[in-house]
């Protein structure tokens, strides 16, 4: 295969941004667009160089890569493990399903003054925006993927003398991660919402809360950086969850 | 004393919508001796996979009794294996990992034993040089050979076959019957074995229980008297035709599903 197929994705996908930006930029320079409701380029990437040197921009990094990886970290933990439990023994799942499906139907954001007023304007009222964000997605897809289970390989395992335990990590487990990183994909993407909306409700930090500060006074290059770092961290995790995804289906048909 | 003895054992399952239960089988009693080969032969729905997944374990039943060496079946056990219809592989294992899987579950064998034992048949079910190969990289027939790798690995007292080569075309059917008789010849090990072919029954068996449907019942009983080895051929042998031909005309009249 010539080069260019080979790297037929990298290069047309990285020439039409290339040659996106170049056009942004022109316009940018020409003046066609006005500073106080767009940026361009270069000013964004001056306003990024001059907030990580001069400004609080790393320590703003910092603190919502914390509570995100602190509430997603919590949400995948609790989100597996319940998903699996749930999946697994069905009256339990009957009980329970009333409230999933009505916290799953909900959209987070109407819960977060709910969620200050209880867990305050610290850390953890954001951290629990992450997880409550994040856990669904992966709640949901877990109990689906155990659902979904093959009941050949189920009763070939009883056959074979398996126990509980045994059925668990052999089949159930294993069985149920392509639903479980489908689950993480998602719970990616809603955890970040959640770490940007949280910030910007009640923050004196973050990226949230620069974006949202940024708005308000109209340092419109300040609120694209942010914008381009929320965009830029979800790029990366979506890859990261792509990669982990392709990682555990190398037995599956290619195709 | 028979190896494994089914004596006078009915099923019945439940029919929620209609709020009454149908017989699987009924009152059915057989018996196979140590290191005997048995054949199960009756049309579909005749309720012969209810009656292995009776001795295997996996289905309760009401009336009656199974025993294994004198010892009551109440669930599955380490005295048993079975090969399934479907090959009923974990498709994120490799070959030998699947051939290793009812050795793990059953934990009779220690972790060095178990990966001799397994490469051990892998070799025997002509699988060698494809130890690292997932399932979905498998043709059908291969599939079958690891499914039956895997449940000989086990060492079992009785194999329990349920319709194994079922799902195969034809030739492969005939290739897989001539390598199991080659394989059971070695080591002689106590099956049960299912189908709804006739001449698969007459092939591979000493002896053949011909099933009737509703309830599922014992109708005959044969002797197969062809010596072993049995080359392929013997099926277009005219005294195995003849002997099939009575058979079929037990089952003729038999309602189908």
């Amino acid at each position: 295969m010539s080069f260019f197929r080979r790297h037929e994705a990298a290069i047309l996908g990285g020439a039409s941004a290339l040659a996106v930006v170049a056009v942004w930029e022109a316009a940018w320079r020409a003046g066609w667009i006005s500073p106080l409701f767009f940026s361009g380029p270069s000013a964004i990437a001056a306003r990024f160089r001059e907030d990580v040197v001069e400004g609080t921009l790393l320590a703003d990094m910092a603190y919502s890569g914390r509570n995100f990886a602190l509430g997603f970290g919590l949400a995948t933990v609790t989100g597996v493990v319940l998903g699996i439990l749930l999946g697994w023994y069905r009256r339990l799942r009957l009980l329970v399903d009333p409230f999933v499906n009505a916290l799953y139907a909900t959209p987070r954001i109407a819960m977060v003054p709910l969620i200050i007023l209880w867990f305050g304007i610290g850390i953890w009222s954001k951290v629990f925006v992450v997880f409550l964000s994040a856990f669904f997605p992966i709640l949901v897809n877990t109990i689906a993927g155990v659902k979904a289970l093959d009941a050949d390989l189920l009763r070939a395992a009883r056959a074979f003398c398996a126990s509980d335990r045994q059925i668990f990590t052999t089949v159930a487990i294993p069985g149920s991660v392509p639903f479980i990183l489908t689950g993480v994909r998602q719970g990616v993407a809603h955890g970040l919402i959640g770490v940007v909306v949280g910030e910007m409700f009640a923050g004196s930090q973050g990226i949230g809360f620069m974006i949202a500060y940024g708005g308000q006074t109209f340092a419109t290059d300040t609120l694209f950086v942010g914008v381009a770092i929320v965009a830029f961290a979800g790029i990366l995790l979506t890859w990261m969850a792509e990669r982990l995804q392709q990682r555990f289906s190398r037995w599956r048909p290619s195709r | 004393m028979p190896k494994l003895t089914i004596d006078r054992v009915s099923k019945r399952y439940r029919l929620e919508r209609e709020a009454r239960d149908v017989l699987a089988f009924s009152e059915v009693s057989l018996s196979v001796q140590e290191g005997e080969f048995v054949a199960i032969v009756g049309p579909s729905g005749c309720g012969k996979t209810s009656l292995l997944n009776v001795v295997a374990g996996l289905l309760p039943f009401e009336e009656g009794s199974v025993t294994i060496d004198g010892r009551a079946v109440a669930g599955p056990g380490v005295d048993r294996a079975v090969v399934f219809q479907h090959p009923s592989l974990l498709p994120w294992r490799t070959v030998s990992g699947n051939v290793r899987y009812g050795m793990e579950m059953q934990q009779r064998f220690d972790r060095e034993t178990m990966r001799g034992r397994a490469e051990q048949f892998v070799k025997l079910v002509g699988l060698d040089g494809f130890q690292r190969q997932y399932p979905s990289e498998l043709s059908g027939g291969m599939q079958q050979r690891v499914n039956l790798a895997r449940a000989l690995a086990c060492d079992p007292s009785v194999l329990l076959m349920d319709e194994p080569f079922a799902a195969l075309d034809a030739q492969t059917r005939e290739l897989m019957q001539a390598e199991l008789l080659n394989i059971w010849a070695e080591s002689r090990k106590t099956v049960l074995f299912i189908t709804h072919q006739i001449n698969e029954a007459l092939y591979l068996a000493d002896r053949v229980i011909v099933f009737g449907a509703r309830p599922g019942r014992v109708k005959a009983i044969l002797e197969v008297p062809f010596e072993r080895p049995r080359p392929l051929s013997l099926k277009r042998d005219p005294r195995f035709l003849a002997l099939e031909d009575p058979v079929w005309r037990l089952l003729e009249g038999e309602p189908r599903t």
